[in-house]
């Protein structure tokens, strides 16, 4: 009995602590972290501003500007994160400046920068001819989650950064979404509050990018903030849960990356995805289960 | 001096005027309704008003306020009611001018909130999402939300718009309570007869003013068929004007 209990301690240890003894997996563990906690907030808002493609379509945009950068200096976290910010900022300016000088809806314009800017940045990519490692790295993320020291300090530096401005633009972001015509009755920090919005948004999918690569890196953004609509009607506790359920995703997703020596972005994306299903099924706010069989539970 | 001067206004979109040529002046603590069919440019006044839109020529003089200490109270379908806040919440957004983007709310602060929610009749649904409200609800609590604001000047965008009665009721004893406090007060509003018994002036409105002033000389049958008239023709005109700017 005692032997087969250590048996299973030993095995809980090697699949969920050994991993984190490696100060690479440490790092990457510590990337998710500094993420989630950026990245959710900015995912709640996405989707209730109803943008949550519009986060997807600028995740395939700035792709060219992080391929230069990715070129130019290979797999540097720096010269990544400038050239995203660079060409994240060109197309969210050019885009709204097309759809107000035009009839073009912002979304319509956005769809079509994403599309001449994705065609770009593959043909960045492969006309320079990369190894395919250092392509898988790019486009799905680390594998078997090991991130170096810098990459980490990039990540958290940011993630900082965009809490902070978050915080400060957070009463006419929610204003904004509730009730703008208000808003722009009683402040004239509505056009900044969108700018800064979208401007984080693009310092967060960089972030993303560099955490889980740039294929799905999006999806630690959108996802929890998706799963946690299932639960509350509350946006606070909206944000905290999608905070929650990104760290459990980064932290599950780890571990598999880890052992079963895939990039992170699908282990991290999967693990999100089975959460999402849960919410989906489960969830206290409009979940399948609740839907079929609702009038015996709130009978009592 | 008047609370609101008028001077040649012209306010719209895409440079298509939606209120032409607008002069006058709102007396200081004056009851006004402004009254007009679907498309009059009610709404796009009171736009013009409280800063949110900027007039396409000609200018508004606010009696030296700035345009963000109006009280504004938009319509309800303009409010994403799907957003996840609740009503007390709603309620404290009336405290920005004092509190702008970083303020804390105080007890003092609370205090008021509590107070508007009350006067409102809204007391116990202070946490409720206001997904879960009726529309008479919600426009109680965006009337809290005017009382927080405490502005000298108030503009009202249907108030009165698919509620039942005693909720109209309610909220009308509140517009005479402003009133009384000499407050000024306008409101967009489609009910005649509550015009007629409750407002001493109107602005009869068809995208160009109509008549303006004491409102039973504004209210004729002959005015009325008149606005209505205006509106037709004018958006006739607009739709052929329309095709030779696209073209």
């Amino acid at each position: 009995m005692r032997r087969a209990g250590n048996g299973l301690e030993a095995m809980l240890y090697q699949f969920l602590l050994e991993p984190f003894g490696e100060a690479s997996v440490r790092h990457s563990m510590a990337a998710i972290l500094a993420l989630v906690l950026s990245a959710g907030p900015i995912g709640v808002f996405l989707m209730l501003r109803r943008m949550s493609l519009v986060g997807d379509a600028m995740a395939h945009a700035i792709l060219p500007g992080v391929a230069i950068g990715f070129l130019a200096a290979g797999l540097n976290v720096f010269a990544m994160t400038l050239g995203g910010l660079v060409a994240g900022l060109l197309i969210a300016l050019l885009a709204g400046a097309v759809s107000r000088a035009t009839k073009l809806q912002e979304d319509a314009s956005l769809a079509v920068f994403l599309l001449v800017s994705l065609a770009l940045g593959v043909v960045i990519v492969t006309a320079n001819g990369i190894d395919i490692e250092g392509l898988m790295t790019f486009l799905f993320g680390e594998t078997a989650a090991k991130m170096s020291a810098s990459k980490l300090l990039v990540v958290a530096g940011t993630a900082t950064l965009s809490l902070i401005a978050l915080a400060l633009i957070y009463r006419p972001l929610v204003l904004g979404c509730v009730d703008p015509g208000f808003l722009r009755s009683i402040s004239r920090s509505d056009g900044m509050a969108h700018l800064t919005f979208m401007t984080l948004l693009v310092l967060n999918l960089i972030n993303a990018f560099h955490t889980l690569g740039t294929l799905l890196g999006v999806g630690i953004i959108i996802i929890p903030a998706a799963i946690s609509r299932f639960w509350t009607r509350d946006i606070s506790t909206m944000i905290v849960l999608a905070i929650a359920s990104g760290l459990v995703s980064g932290w599950a997703g780890l571990l598999f990356a880890f052992h079963a020596k895939i990039p992170s972005g699908p282990a991290v994306t999967l693990v999100a995805g089975v959460l999402y299903a849960g919410s989906v099924l489960f969830g206290r706010i409009g979940g399948i289960v609740w839907q079929v069989f609702p009038g015996r539970h709130l009978e009592a | 001096m008047p609370a609101l001067q008028f001077h040649n206004l012209t306010l719209g979109y895409d440079r298509h005027p939606a209120v032409h040529h607008l002069n006058g002046a709102v007396e200081t603590g004056a009851l006004v309704a402004v009254v007009g069919p679907n498309g009059a440019g009610k709404s796009t006044l009171f736009k013009g008003i409280t800063g949110v839109l900027k007039p396409l020529s000609g200018s508004i003089e606010r009696d030296g306020r700035e345009a963000r200490d109006i009280a504004y109270l938009p319509q309800v379908p303009d409010i994403d009611r799907t957003f996840p806040i609740d009503v007390y919440d709603m309620v404290a957004m009336g405290l920005w001018r004092t509190k702008g983007l970083f303020g804390g709310i105080g007890i003092k602060d609370q205090r008021i909130i509590e107070a508007a929610i009350a006067t409102v009749g809204l007391t116990g649904f202070e946490e409720r999402a206001i997904g879960t409200l009726s529309g008479g609800q919600m426009q109680r609590m965006l009337f809290a939300r005017v009382l927080v604001q405490d502005a000298r000047v108030i503009v009202l965008d249907e108030p009165f718009t698919a509620i039942d009665e005693r909720t109209a009721a309610d909220l009308l004893n509140l517009v005479q309570r402003w009133h009384s406090e000499k407050r000024t007060v306008i409101a967009a509003l489609h009910n005649i007869d509550l015009v007629k018994a409750n407002f001493p002036k109107t602005l009869l409105l068809a995208r160009e003013p109509v008549a303006w002033g004491a409102t039973p000389e504004v209210l004729t049958a002959e005015n009325l068929a008149k606005a209505r008239h205006m509106c037709e023709a004018f958006d006739e005109r607009a739709t052929a004007c329309a095709v030779p700017e696209m073209a």
